[in-house]
This record gives structure tokens, C-alpha cells and sequence, in this order.
């Protein structure tokens, strides 16, 4: 690892004065992602901003929200009482990402800004626009299998490769950062920035601003929800496809529904279209299909890749009948 | 801004950083970019924490910090000030094992004995935690701890023998 300066920050305000006083300087919370890219060489800060003893970590319902602090730990907040009994989708993306040790480190903050596992961007001999940009991108002819295929430009088709913030879509969170102006609150779809020719804009995040919280609202279809993860081994792997999905029913019909993929996407996938097919709709299979086909519209896989197209189509018809209840 | 913070350890140099290691404070001299696996390693000379990856993908590594299991690869040492650290050195009682390594024993868990260190403190973290009580839920618990002499099924044993034994 390069050596770098440690500043320990003792409020919001401080941390966010000793990132914005030196370019490329870095928040260290979990340290999960950070370390791990700062090691490969990936990520090279002149500075590493410790915020991992300030006072944000707290899960907390006032009325109709619950807002959790940015420093949170994963395994905190999936084993929270709020967050399983009202989100369960949440509880689920967080138990079903890493490991025991990494969801002890990792932060809520954190793992929203966690990076792409894509090994063209991973690996600082190959050409990559996210790390490098105008650089090129050798994953589009590459072994692309775990790449993206929804949201992709000529320049990216990095995958997004989180669970939690997947959950976070169907959700319909809100991510609330600190600046200069205060506080401002960006909702989680506003959050994720499609790669287009700028790759290395992930989010919505500006420079010395400060994620402090995330916030989910206490509602009848959140708290019927799921999260559907499909990997390449049973445990501490990463999604091929995942699916979150919320509903609520009404009369023997699907009144509301909530849609989000991860695996697939470039971004959290949220999947308006296949949600306006499932409303009204009867929970069946055949709705279910339609959904699917829905959400997927539009995918453009790559040479190894396409498998995802009917992978992810065939989550979502599992997941929805998980969240329906029964085989529907 | 940082001319009427308080004094902050700050800085490219090595500044002191105490903490308790296995029960006892410990103060050592440590430059930012060490991680917590190589001060333990390194500086502590507790070397049955293990490098296996050094990319938070093999458990080798893994240590209780304040009693949670975390991995020290993925970590820097700087930001542990003040904490409690277990490493696998400070579970037996003196010549007394550590029920969990006597399980381990009795149950012949490990073959080559690399990632034994970090399996063993991982199962004390998973029995502490008594959420995962079936074999099906111990082997998701255990998730982040690799074996590649595949001692898994003895490994399960092992955590269930000293589950049934509290």
C-alpha cells in the first residue's frame, strides 16, 4: 500500500473540511472496500479521513421513518428489530452479502459507495474508462459472464455489485447527505449515476459531501418484501442476478408492487415498467412472467453474459411468488 | 478548519497506538498504511493470525475486536485505538485449551492448520452470537472462513460438540 496522511475526524463538519482540503482524499469507515482497492493500487488517496468513531450509527423510528446512521454496521442493522420486522428485504440483501467478518466492518455508508467488481476496473493493466477515464474498456470484448446488461454505455458495463442497496430500490430509500448547505436528501433511484461516457461518476454524491443516514418509510408493502439471490456458490459470493421485490395485496389482486435488480445492472435496477404490469394484476404466474419480461426489456448482453437475460427473468418469477405467498 | 480542531494524530509518520491485545495494553509505534494483520504479525510478533489472501476473501485472518470477529487484513491498524483485540494467542487459559480448540482436537477439524487460527476464532464469534444452531445455518455462518484441505464437515462438528456442551 502507498503511504498516505491518517486524520482522525471528530464531527460531520471536520471530516467533511479534511476530505475537501486534499484532492482525492478518502472517508475511512468499514475500510472493506477502501483497503482492499487501496491495495490492488486502485485507489490512491494522499489522505484516508477516519470517520468510523462518529456518533452515526444508531437505527431509530420517528413516526413513519426509520432512519439508520451511515456508520451502522450491516450485521447491526439486519439483525435490527425495526429493520426485520418492517423491511425484511433489507435484512435479507444485508445477510446475504460477504461474510460474518465483512458485514461486522462494513458500514450503511460504505456499501453504497462500494465499487464494481469488474476485474478490468480491479486490475490496473488493463484499460478501464471507471478507473481511467478515456482509457477504454477492455471487459466489452472480454470474459464479460458477470458484466451488465441493463444500463450499459460504449464506455462501462460494469456491474453494480451490492445487495443492499438493490433491497434499497424496492424500498424506495432515501440517502441523506451532509453538505455545506446542510443536509439535503437524495432518493435512492436519484443516487446511481448510469455510466454514459463518465464511468467514474458512480453517484449523486458531490465532493465534501458526507453521507449521514439512510432513510425507508413504515409501510404496508414494505413490510411484505424479499430479496431473492442467485450466485455461483451457496455463500459469500456475489450475485449473478438478485431480486428485491415489495407488494401489497388486496382483495386477491396486487394492488402496489416494488421491483429492483441487482446482478444485471450497471446501477440498483429498478424496474418501473415490470411494477406497472404487476399492479391491478392478479398473483399469478402468468402476471409474474409478464413482469419479468418487463423488467427485462431492453437488456444488451455481451459475448458471455446472455444467461442473465433468462436467469434474471426466471429470479423474478421465484421471487414474486416467494412474496406473493405460496405457489400463487 | 484543522487550525482550531484539537490535536488529531495526524500525519505520513508512525505515531504510538495502544490498545488491548489479548488482555493486556499494549502500546506500539505504527505508519498509516499498516494494517491490523501486520501490526499483530509484524510488530505484536503474533504470528497465528494468518495472511492467507490479504484481500478479505479467505477468513484466514479473522480476530475478535471487542469481542466481534472482523478480519485484520481489511482493516488499518490506526483506527483500532482504544479497542479490545482476541487473537487465536489469547483464547486458551494458560496450558488450558479454549473449549473451541479443544473441539477442534477432538474432532480432528483441521489438516494442514492454516486457516485453523481463523476458523476457530470465527466458531468462538458464532457460538457468542446463537444465531446459527443447525448444520445448514453453521456452514452459512461460517461462510468466510475457507478450507482448502476441506476439513468443513469436521469443522461443523466441532462448533455443534461445543453448542450441545453449554
Amino acid at each position: 500500500m502507498r503511504a498516505f496522511e491518517y486524520v482522525v475526524a471528530d464531527s460531520p463538519a471536520a471530516a467533511r473540511a479534511l476530505v475537501r482540503e486534499v484532492d482525492g482524499a478518502r472517508f475511512y469507515a468499514g475500510g472493506t472496500t477502501l483497503i482492499d482497492l487501496m491495495k490492488s493500487d486502485v485507489e490512491r488517496p494522499r489522505r484516508v479521513v477516519d470517520i468510523s468513531r462518529l456518533p452515526l450509527t444508531s437505527v431509530e423510528r420517528r413516526g413513519g421513518v426509520v432512519r439508520i446512521g451511515a456508520l451502522a454496521r450491516n450485521s447491526d442493522v439486519a439483525y435490527d428489530a425495526l429493520i426485520a420486522e418492517h423491511f425484511p428485504a433489507l435484512s435479507e440483501a444485508l445477510l446475504s452479502g460477504a461474510s460474518g467478518q465483512i458485514r461486522n466492518a462494513a458500514t450503511v455508508g460504505g456499501n453504497l459507495l462500494q465499487r464494481t467488481r469488474c476485474t478490468y476496473f480491479r486490475e490496473t493493466r488493463w484499460r478501464c474508462n471507471k478507473r481511467e477515464p478515456g482509457s477504454g474498456c477492455d471487459a466489452l470484448d472480454g470474459f464479460n459472464r458477470s458484466h451488465a446488461v441493463l444500463g450499459t454505455s460504449g464506455a462501462c458495463i460494469a456491474t453494480y455489485p451490492g445487495d443492499m442497496a438493490v433491497a434499497l430500490a424496492a424500498l424506495s430509500a432515501r440517502v441523506v447527505v451532509e453538505g455545506d448547505g446542510g443536509e439535503r436528501t437524495i432518493a435512492l433511484d436519484d443516487f446511481y449515476v448510469l455510466p454514459g461516457e463518465r464511468p467514474d461518476r458512480e453517484t449523486a454524491v458531490a465532493p465534501g459531501e458526507l453521507i449521514t443516514a439512510v432513510e425507508l418509510d413504515v409501510l404496508r408493502l414494505h413490510a411484505r418484501s424479499r430479496y431473492l439471490k442467485v450466485r455461483d456458490r451457496a455463500s459469500f459470493e456475489f450475485a449473478l442476478v438478485s431480486v428485491a421485490c415489495a407488494v401489497a395485496l388486496d382483495g386477491g389482486r396486487i394492488a402496489q408492487a416494488r421491483l429492483a435488480l441487482g446482478g444485471v445492472g450497471t446501477v440498483p435496477w429498478r424496474a418501473r415498467d415490470a411494477e406497472s404490469v404487476l399492479a391491478g394484476a392478479a398473483p399469478d404466474d402468468a402476471a409474474f412472467r409478464r413482469a419479468a419480461a418487463a423488467a427485462l426489456e431492453g437488456a444488451q448482453p455481451r459475448e458471455h453474459n446472455g444467461f442473465k437475460v433468462e436467469l434474471a427473468q426466471r429470479a423474478v418469477v421465484r421471487a414474486l411468488r416467494g412474496v406473493c405467498g405460496g405457489a400463487a | 478548519m484543522r487550525t482550531t480542531d484539537p490535536p488529531l494524530p495526524s500525519g505520513r509518520s508512525a505515531v504510538p497506538l495502544t490498545f488491548r491485545l489479548n488482555g493486556r495494553e499494549q502500546t506500539f509505534t505504527v505508519e498509516p498504511q499498516v494494517t491490523l494483520l501486520d501490526l499483530l504479525r509484524d510488530r505484536a510478533g503474533l504470528s497465528g493470525t494468518k495472511k492467507g489472501c490479504d484481500r478479505g476473501q479467505c477468513g484466514a485472518c479473522t480476530v475478535l475486536v471487542n469481542g466481534r470477529r472482523t478480519l485484520s487484513c481489511l482493516a488499518l491498524a490506526l483506527p483500532h485505538a482504544g479497542d479490545e483485540i482476541t487473537t487465536i494467542e489469547g483464547l486458551a487459559d494458560g496450558d488450558e485449551l479454549h473449549a473451541v480448540q479443544a473441539a477442534f482436537v477432538e474432532h480432528d477439524a483441521f489438516q494442514c492448520g492454516f486457516c485453523t487460527p481463523g476458523q476457530i476464532l470465527s466458531a468462538v464469534a458464532v457460538i457468542a452470537e446463537d444465531r446459527a444452531h443447525t448444520p445448514a445455518e453453521i456452514r452459512e455462518a461460517m461462510s468466510g472462513n475457507l478450507c482448502r484441505c476441506g476439513a468443513y464437515p469436521n469443522i461443523v462438528a466441532a462448533i455443534s460438540a461445543v453448542q450441545g456442551a453449554r
